[in-house]
């Protein structure tokens, strides 16, 4: 009886220790992403800021519509591609934009801005007509 | 002077070179639209089959009545008495594009007929088709290979086959939304320009819009996003062209009517969302690895690995429950029997009984892209070198185009493109090859120093030896004598490298060079092969091809005997009976009767109500009574059958008829079909079984048939009739075409009197009506 209490003893010390050792990977982690991340300019801070508002708007919407129910489904539809479809044209500016990457490097910048601008105007003129 | 001198040369040869691109493609756009005009000379300006006759009544309708009209119509004349969602139901790109054309022209004055305009849309496409091709090859290898997929494509019997001019179905547009389409996919692929994404996009749209074939393209997008990622592609130039796509495309595709909320719901769309996932995915970790340490990063990696895993597998498991749910896995019946091809025969009779729908033979291969079956294999092994992003996605194309052309031969349609541009490739690397050698060879025969002979230098290099081998299959008795030659070149050339290697920089390229008689040899074999394949294409497109099926010809000793039989019924029907009349006949007819007699039918082609068809096929194979009953009740007027047995014309409705049994035994269960066949074989002469000779399609077949030729015999099934004399008991006959080829009747009306057993009841049954009417007002018109 005392052996298994031993034995139980020694397996929970080992898993706090393996509970530590991964907390403190994590933690090492968050801290290298953060500054990592703290070191990109600006104006990509800017332009992930405006995609994390449009993930946000999308999760809202769909937590909305789990609530109220789906009913006039292609307004759910418009609403949620809407957020998703800004935030990935978003993400394809920040490509264009950033100074790192090398593909893109001959383009100018208020040419992938022009072009963000009018697939923006695509999307939104399609999802004004879906929206019912 | 002379680097600048040399700068003018070059920007000469290319505006020449541009010059004539523009020059060769004008002359393809003409070829490819002349070649479809066979039928027009041979025949008249007439829409041909039965499915156009359908879209070129929307269109009549389009132009007639505006756009609002016809997004919200609902047709009352088929269906009776169900009637049928025009827009919700039809695709629209091809009357649109058609209406479109139709508008611009006569607001400039220039007053074409619908029906010209329809018959004509076809060839235009087909030529902007080839300039599409043109497009996409070049962005795929190069400006030469482009025009020779262009002029291939231009002639390609498959592609002419279902865009002949009258031939006004929804591929006439829809193979060159698709070529559009991939072009501007590869070229935002190649540039990762977000215009061309949105362009992309748009081209999509235009294609969900004109055909059913558009969940080709979006299955086929994703798993070449896919084949990218795994075979380590992956760039941000991938993810700017597939995730707008998506997110656009879906949208658009849930606009059009007919498509709606299955953009997101059926099992064919799933594959571009769980590539669109897979993709966001690797695209945060390329972005994680980007700013983290290596050590970092595996540490993040063992984290997300392991939390990651639990989360997918719950998803997983959810998916998998709701596509489990649906009894067809949430796949569309057509698209399931694409997948497994004895689907349909085991469950949906009626799409397996459609002709077109059946796997294709061998023979079909080489009289519909001929020369070109040999040319595809060298085509894929010259992707290979060098494999782009764009190769890769030609040879996935046509890797998975050549398994649906198996499973249906009208899917030999979406073959053909890839088979014109593997084939464009192909030829364009053999010329260059053969002109690069004799240039070469000229060059040094003339006595100019090797270091004049420009950007090309002499050696060989075995994997290339091969491509050239296999493009040059046709000619294995040259190739005997040449491959020693080859071999001892090869030697010198080894040695002579061995000295210069060391002289030479590593980065140039090493091009293959072949001895001067073989490249002539070679060139002339090449040309021969390509004045084979046209004449082949203008011979498919001049007799096989350009039949309108409304009027058939045949080459009598006294010329040339014209057969206008369905004209002609339509026409009486249309002359002679009240508009609200409704005619019954097979659901081939349907799309015909509606357009050129203009009259309600029952069933149509477009087959979407089974039963509906079953009940008219329980119809034709019952007895005269039972058959004007089940007439009777859908209001039925006229009865029309297609009879082919006086001329020899095969595809009439007692050939036909047994697919009727089929379809309608499959609803009522007491038509049975082993009653019609005698010992396991149809037949209707003497030998018949009485249920085949009593029921109604052979009664209106063959009434008064014996006439003719005073023994009955029926030329298609080559012996006389069974039953000659007899009567018609519950229908007359009102019109036979001047050949015999249709045949209406009339459903005579229920007599008034009725003798016989019937007055019994009726003098029991009048006296307890007669107490009613005493306290009933009496209805002076009864």
């Amino acid at each position: 009886m005392y052996q298994r209490e031993r034995e139980r003893e020694r397996e929970r010390d080992y898993r706090e220790e393996m509970a530590r050792s991964t907390g403190k990977d994590a933690q090492a982690l968050f801290h290298s992403l953060r500054s990592a991340y703290a070191a990109t300019p600006t104006t990509l801070k800017i332009i992930d800021l405006y995609m994390g508002f449009a993930v946000f708007t999308a999760l809202i919407q769909v937590v909305y519509m789990a609530i109220v129910g789906s009913f006039p489904f292609n307004s759910f539809l418009s609403g949620v591609l809407s957020c998703v479809g800004t935030a990935i044209l978003a993400v394809c500016l920040r490509i264009q934009v950033n100074k790192d990457n090398k593909e893109f490097k001959d383009l100018p910048p208020e040419r992938a801005f022009a072009d963000f601008v009018l697939c923006n105007l695509v999307l939104h003129l399609v999802i004004m007509n879906f929206l019912g | 002077m002379a680097a600048a001198a040399k700068a003018g040369e070059a920007t000469l040869r290319h505006a020449f070179g541009n010059v004539l691109s523009f020059f060769i493609l004008l002359l393809i756009g003409v070829l490819a639209f002349s070649i479809r005009l066979f039928s027009v000379i041979k025949y008249e300006s007439v829409i041909h089959e039965f499915d156009p006759y359908f879209n070129y009544r929307v269109t009549q309708f389009l132009t007639k009545n505006g756009i609002y009209d016809f997004w919200n119509w609902f047709d009352d004349r088929t269906w009776y008495p169900l009637g049928r969602v025009i827009g919700g139901t039809v695709y629209p790109g091809l009357t649109l594009t058609a209406g479109t054309i139709w508008w611009l022209l006569n607001s400039l004055n220039i007053p074409l007929s619908v029906e010209t305009v329809c018959v004509f849309t076809a060839p235009i496409f087909s030529a902007f088709a080839s300039w599409a091709t043109y497009l996409l090859t070049k962005e795929v290898k190069g400006a030469g290979a482009g025009l020779t997929a262009a002029a291939l494509l231009a002639m390609v019997p498959s592609y002419i086959s279902r865009s002949v001019a009258g031939s006004y179905d929804n591929e006439a547009v829809a193979i060159f939304a698709l070529i559009i389409t991939f072009y501007l996919y590869i070229k935002t692929l190649n540039t990762g320009s977000l215009f061309y994404a949105t362009l992309n996009a748009i081209a999509y749209f235009y294609m969900v819009c004109s055909w059913g074939g558009y969940t080709f393209i979006i299955n086929l997008i994703p798993m070449h996003v896919l084949l990218c990622i795994v075979t380590g592609r992956y760039s941000s130039r991938l993810y700017i062209a597939y995730a707008p796509l998506v997110v656009l495309g879906t949208l658009l595709a849930a606009l059009v009517p007919v498509v709606g909320f299955n953009a997101v719901m059926t099992s064919e769309h799933f594959a571009s969302f769980l590539v669109f996932i897979i993709l966001h995915v690797v695209a945060l970790v390329y972005y994680i690895k980007g700013i983290l340490s290596p050590k970092m990063f595996k540490v993040a990696v063992t984290l997300v690995v392991s939390v990651g895993l639990v989360v997918c597998c719950a998803v997983i498991a959810i998916l998998v429950a709701l596509v489990a749910s649906s009894p067809t896995k949430g796949w569309s019946g057509r698209s399931l029997s694409l997948l497994d091809p004895t689907y349909a025969s085991k469950y949906i009779p009626i799409i397996a009984s459609v002709s077109e729908h059946q796997p294709p033979t061998w023979p079909s291969y080489f009289m519909d892209i001929n020369v070109l079956a040999f040319l595809v294999p060298a085509g894929i092994i010259a992707c290979f070198l060098p494999l782009s992003d764009a190769s890769s996605f030609v040879v996935l194309y046509i890797v998975t185009s050549v398994y649906f052309s198996g499973v249906m031969v009208r899917l030999m349609l979406v073959f053909a493109p890839a088979a014109c541009i593997m084939s464009g490739i192909a030829l364009s690397q053999a010329f260059d090859v053969f002109t690069r050698s004799i240039k070469f060879q000229l060059l040094r025969i003339l006595g100019f120093s090797e270091a004049d002979a420009g950007d090309g230098s002499s050696a060989n290099v075995v994997p290339e030896n091969d491509a050239v081998k296999v493009d040059k299959s046709e000619e294995t008795i040259k190739e005997r004598p040449s491959r020693k030659n080859k071999k001892k070149e090869k030697e010198q050339m080894e040695k002579a490298q061995a000295e210069k290697t060391s002289a030479k920089s590593k980065t140039e390229k090493r091009l293959l060079v072949l001895p001067m008689e073989l490249s002539v040899i070679g060139l002339l074999l090449l040309v021969f092969m390509g004045a084979f394949y046209v004449v082949h294409c203008v011979w498919a497109a001049a007799e096989a091809y350009s039949a309108p099926s409304i009027v058939l010809t045949s080459y009598t000793h006294e010329g040339l005997h014209v057969f206008d039989d369905f004209r002609e019924a339509y026409a009486w029907l249309r002359h002679n009976t009240e508009v609200d009349d409704k005619v019954a006949s097979w659901w081939d007819y349907g799309y015909q009767t509606t357009a050129m007699a203009n009259r309600t039918v029952i069933v149509d082609n477009n087959t979407w109500n089974n039963t509906h068809i079953a009940t008219v096929g329980t119809a034709m194979s019952s007895p005269e009574k039972a058959a004007w009953e089940i007439f009777n009740s859908l209001d039925v007027k006229y009865v029309l059958v297609v009879f082919g047995g006086l001329v020899g014309y095969p595809s009439d409705d007692i050939n036909k008829f047994l697919w009727m049994v089929r379809i309608g035994g499959g609803v009522f269960p007491h038509i049975k079909e082993p009653d019609y066949l005698r010992d396991g074989q149809y037949r209707i002469d003497s030998q018949a079984t009485p249920t085949m000779l009593n029921c109604l399609m052979y009664k209106l077949s063959y009434y008064r048939f014996v006439e003719t030729d005073g023994k009955g015999f029926d030329r298609v099934r080559r012996t006389e009739i069974g039953k000659k004399y007899f009567k018609l008991t519950h229908f007359e006959e009102v019109f036979t075409t001047h050949h015999w080829m249709v045949r209406i009747y009339k459903l005579k009306p229920s007599k008034n009197r009725i003798r016989g057993k019937m007055k019994k009841s009726k003098s029991r049954t009048s006296t307890p009506s007669s107490k009613r009417s005493g306290s009933r007002k009496k209805n002076p018109w009864q």
